[in-house]
């Protein structure tokens, strides 16, 4: 008896049975829903990368291929490869193992302070890297946690990189597959264990498959993600390691090698591309109309030894390896020259002898304002895209979907650098428009929003929109009645990563920064690259508040949820 | 049949719908650029393209809006190699007229690609002769110059009844293992000072066997300039926060001076001292960027930023040395800084020759 299977191989009879004037219709108003993010993508990332990379490969107007075996054919690139590639597997597998009971227990369990426990492990994605890196050598460093209590000290080690990666990726597992498991409906489970499947068959032929997509497409975040690191690796493994991102931002940004960068940006898109490809293959066959229910349904309190331990387990992981570090940085930040106190936050208020042309305090203010921008810009695109995306799929469509991953595949500074060679033409000469910081951070935002909405967007079922067809719905009134109840949790959850992703982006807001307008992150940069206590401790405050900001903030979105029941269509 | 014709209308609607609300976003898009687009084509603006470290007090700006007429607007675009390159790249269409913070490791590069429009600043006579060009470069002007050195940590010295190292060569000294932390030189400022200095002391053939020894020695190398010195380095505040137990560092002369400016309370000396025999010259170069819109403009900025009113300010704000003979260095850097003598210094030319290749070697020699 298997459920989600069955349901597959009747939609896809279905699909087969549709009139041509039907078939039609569905392409013509998935041309219409991909429109906008194929011309958003087109314009601020296609061309502006491609522009770079030509400019790399076609120094005086002919292509120059020969450059791509000779950059390959040098040993230490060939290292660097190897190891991003590693590292990143490594990373992604530590990762899910860590993360998925943790997203199991967020979903399922009921217990005090869940809400705010939940704000507050994505709080590691909006962190600066360099101060992360403070923060862990805390923990595995020199006269760390780690070191007083077994003596281990894990910095310029790989167990480094690979640990802060779970720190900052825990939330990408935990949003995105713990979003769907809350509104899996228990009862499929059950059903399988009445009709005498044990506990483990029953998770394995049921709620396993069913789950299959958001753990594909939170691995393959995280795979993008540790795949592009860039400062972890160099704070905590030391420089002896590197990845293609410092290699390629080396070579750009210092070097102005053109023609090497361009060989190794094509290498990052050969590799992303073959993850993507990968990913896709293995999803194809998995999605599949679920039974949802809404969240509130399937949570309860946890009963029993086992549960308990479940949860006990997973709040300790949570204490030591999220919370610890972040707290570091707290109580540096109130530990002033004279004992506890506020003196840094208050130094925060004045603008006289200090890194900007205003108080630092100014930057939270800027911070938000292009958070708000950006998460609407990423919303509306990776909105449109996963509603297009839903519909059965051509080969076209999937590699429109691979398309929309890409930018977390990709280094910063290429398309930053493209740009500054393309977007400098009136009418779209975007490269000094404040404009330009949301569009770069919406470009990270998208492939979440897309990602955490696709499986449950997918996961609904057909039926019930034709139902509403047939009732006399047009097809914008079923969607707004029978999909958006059901994903506008999801929705929600990809806001606030969208959201989180601006707040905390580096890379494009240092391209374009004002000394008058700074944001929370770059400020935070700013102050750690002087000397002297008053600056430490103000960038340590001003991080404690890109903490509090952030944490607030996904609060205030996860209220947003009014609670309707599913059942009123 | 009735039915299917009505949902047609509706998806070539939703289709065109669609296609508006595209029309409607680029159009958005270029509104919103060309109200704050990168070139103000009103010639009562100069804009100022520099990197993430530049700083002036408001009242100094104020001052030359006042006097010149003209509105600054500052673009400030990521480190100093970072805006540099971005400079060449959109040369001939530039982001702004006059760009500052080219310096001597990277200033052939931006002149051999033609990036400035050649303007000699009024007031560059007086400039004090040790920071103008050797080479014959024309056509940029110095701003101001800073030592790139190490600096050591009073109280390990003191404790240790170990006299801190003066030189290069007292840093491979064995009374001083394990004791210096420096930068990645391919990706941070001052670690590739640190490494142009050892290479313009012991030259071309002696730098790489003088780090063989260094390395010996237990020097550390970490990525950049924050976690060298607010980690690893015991002197710092924020290294004696993350009990850092490094004593020596690469950093600035200038640092000493900052760390006590940032003090509550101030303490009557530095906590940290430099190593004088150890340092760098870098100058800082600011030049008219070929294609300015407001050419007038940037050549008013220019003169205002080699002159008096600046010169004073810029110690403070950059925690760098004035170049003109008239400014005065702030009592702070006299009371708890040090005079450079001697720094190591090398021509742009023989930097961009070689920068690359030492990088290179030094990756493998130090880190591999």
């Amino acid at each position: 008896m298997d459920l989600a299977r069955s349901e597959v191989a009747e939609s896809r009879s279905g699909k087969a049975s549709r009139s041509l004037p039907g078939r039609w219709r569905g392409s013509a108003a998935r041309l219409g829903l991909m429109a906008l993010p194929v011309a958003f993508f087109g314009v601020f990332f296609a061309y502006p990368v491609a522009a770079i990379v030509a400019r790399g490969l076609k120094p005086d107007g002919s292509w120059r291929f020969g450059r791509i075996t000779e950059v390959l054919g040098q040993s230490d690139i060939q290292q660097v490869l190897w190891f991003t590639t590693w590292q990143a597997l490594a990373s992604t597998g530590l990762t899910l193992l860590i993360a998925l009971p943790g997203a199991y227990v967020f979903a399922r369990f009921d217990f005090p302070g869940k809400q705010l426990l939940r704000a507050v492990v994505t709080v590691p994605f909006v962190l600066p890297t360099v101060v992360v890196g403070t923060a862990f050598l805390a923990l595995i460093g020199r006269g760390g946690l780690f070191d007083e209590l077994w003596g281990v000290r894990l910095d310029t080690t790989v167990w480094a990189i690979l640990l802060a990666h779970v720190f900052f990726n825990y939330a990408v597992v935990v949003r995105t597959v713990g979003g769907l498991w809350a509104q899996l409906d228990p009862r499929q489970e059950e059903a399988a264990r009445m009709l005498g499947a044990s506990r483990a068959r029953a998770w394995r032929t049921v709620t396993l498959p069913a789950l299959a997509p958001a753990v594909a497409a939170a691995a393959l975040m995280v795979f993008l993600f540790t795949f592009t690191s860039f400062g972890v690796v160099q704070i905590l493994g030391g420089p002896a390691y590197s990845t293609l991102e410092v290699e390629i931002y080396r070579q750009t940004a210092q070097l102005l090698d053109l023609p090497t960068a361009a060989v190794l940006t094509l290498v990052q898109f050969a590799a992303v591309g073959a993850v993507l490809a990968v990913h896709a293959w293995t999803v194809r066959r998995r999605e599949s109309a679920l039974k949802l229910v809404d969240a509130s349904a399937t949570v309860r309190r946890p009963r029993g030894a086992g549960q308990w331990t479940l949860l006990g387990f997973v709040l300790v992981t949570v204490a030591l390896l999220i919370l610890l570090p972040l707290g570091v940085l707290v109580q540096r930040s109130f530990d002033g020259p004279d004992g506890f106190g506020f003196l840094y936050y208050e130094t925060l208020r004045s603008a006289d002898g200090g890194a900007f042309l205003v108080p630092a305090i100014d930057a939270v203010g800027n911070s938000l304002r292009y958070a708000v921008v950006a998460t609407a810009i990423a919303v509306v695109i990776g909105g449109l895209a996963a509603a297009a995306l839903t519909r059965r799929a051509g080969r076209f469509v999937r590699g429109f979907d691979a398309l929309l991953m890409l930018p977390l595949g990709v280094s910063a500074v290429t398309v930053g650098f493209g740009f500054l060679i393309t977007l400098d033409e009136p009418p779209l000469d975007l490269r000094a428009s404040w404009f330009l910081v949301p569009l770069a951070q919406a470009l990270v935002g998208v492939p979440f929003v897309v990602r955490t909405m696709l499986p449950v967007l997918r996961a609904v079922d057909g039926r019930l929109r034709e139902a509403a067809a047939v009732l006399g719905a047009s097809p914008l009134r079923a969607w707004r009645e029978v999909d958006f109840p059901l994903v506008r949790r999801a929705l929600l959850i990809a806001a606030g990563f969208a959201f989180a992703v601006s707040l905390g982006e580096f890379g494009a807001t240092v391209f374009i920064a004002r000394p008058d307008n700074p944001t929370l992150p770059v400020a935070v940069a700013r102050l750690l690259g002087r000397a002297g206590d008053l600056n430490y401790g103000q960038a340590m405050a001003l991080s404690t508040i890109l903490m509090a900001v952030c944490a607030v903030s996904l609060l205030l979105l996860e209220r947003l949820r009014t609670e309707r029941t599913t059942g009123e269509f | 049949m009735f039915f299917v014709s009505t949902t047609k209308k509706t998806a070539v609607h939703r289709a065109s719908v669609t296609a508006v609300a595209v029309g409607l976003g680029l159009v958005a898009v270029t509104a919103c650029s060309s109200d704050s687009g990168s070139k103000a084509s009103d010639s009562k603006s100069v804009t100022l393209v520099t990197h993430d470290s530049f700083n002036v007090s408001k009242s100094v700006l104020k001052d030359f809006e006042k006097t010149s007429g003209y509105k600054v607007r500052v673009l400030e675009d990521g480190d100093a190699g970072q805006a540099v390159n971005k400079a060449i790249l959109s040369k001939g269409n530039p982001q702004g007229d006059v760009f500052f913070g080219v310096d001597n490791t990277l200033l052939s590069r931006a002149l051999d690609n033609d990036v400035f429009e050649p303007y000699e600043a009024k007031g560059a006579d007086q400039v004090l002769p040790q920071y103008r060009l050797a080479g014959g470069e024309k056509g940029v002007t110095p701003i101001d110059s800073g030592d790139i050195c190490v600096n050591y940590d009073k109280k390990y010295f003191a404790d240790k009844k170990l006299a801190p190292p003066k030189t290069l060569d007292d840093l491979i000294k064995p009374q001083y293992k394990n004791l210096l932390v420096t930068e990645n030189a391919s990706t941070s400022s001052p670690g590739l000072g640190f490494v142009l200095g050892t290479a313009a002391k012991y030259g071309d053939d002696g730098w790489e066997s003088y780090w063989k020894k260094l390395k010996a020695n237990g020097v550390k190398v970490v990525d950049g300039w924050e976690q060298a010195y607010n980690e690893e380095f015991s002197g710092s505040a924020g290294g004696k926060k993350a009990k850092g137990d490094r004593p020596l560092v690469v950093s600035y002369a200038s640092s000493p001076p900052v760390e006590v400016l940032y003090a509550k309370p101030q303490p009557k000396e530095a906590p940290t001292g430099v190593a004088t025999g150890t340092c760098f010259r870098q100058v800082e170069y600011a030049g008219l960027l070929k294609g300015a819109t407001n050419e007038k403009g940037g050549k008013a900025l220019l003169d205002f930023m080699i002159g008096k009113k600046f010169q004073d300010d810029m110690p403070l704000q950059m925690f760098v040395n004035p170049v003109v003979k008239a400014a005065q260095t702030p009592e702070l850097f006299r009371k708890f800084g040090v005079t450079v003598d001697k720094p190591q210094t090398m021509a742009p030319k023989k930097i961009a020759d070689n920068r690359e290749q030492w990088v290179k070697s030094w990756t493998s020699l130090v880190l591999k």
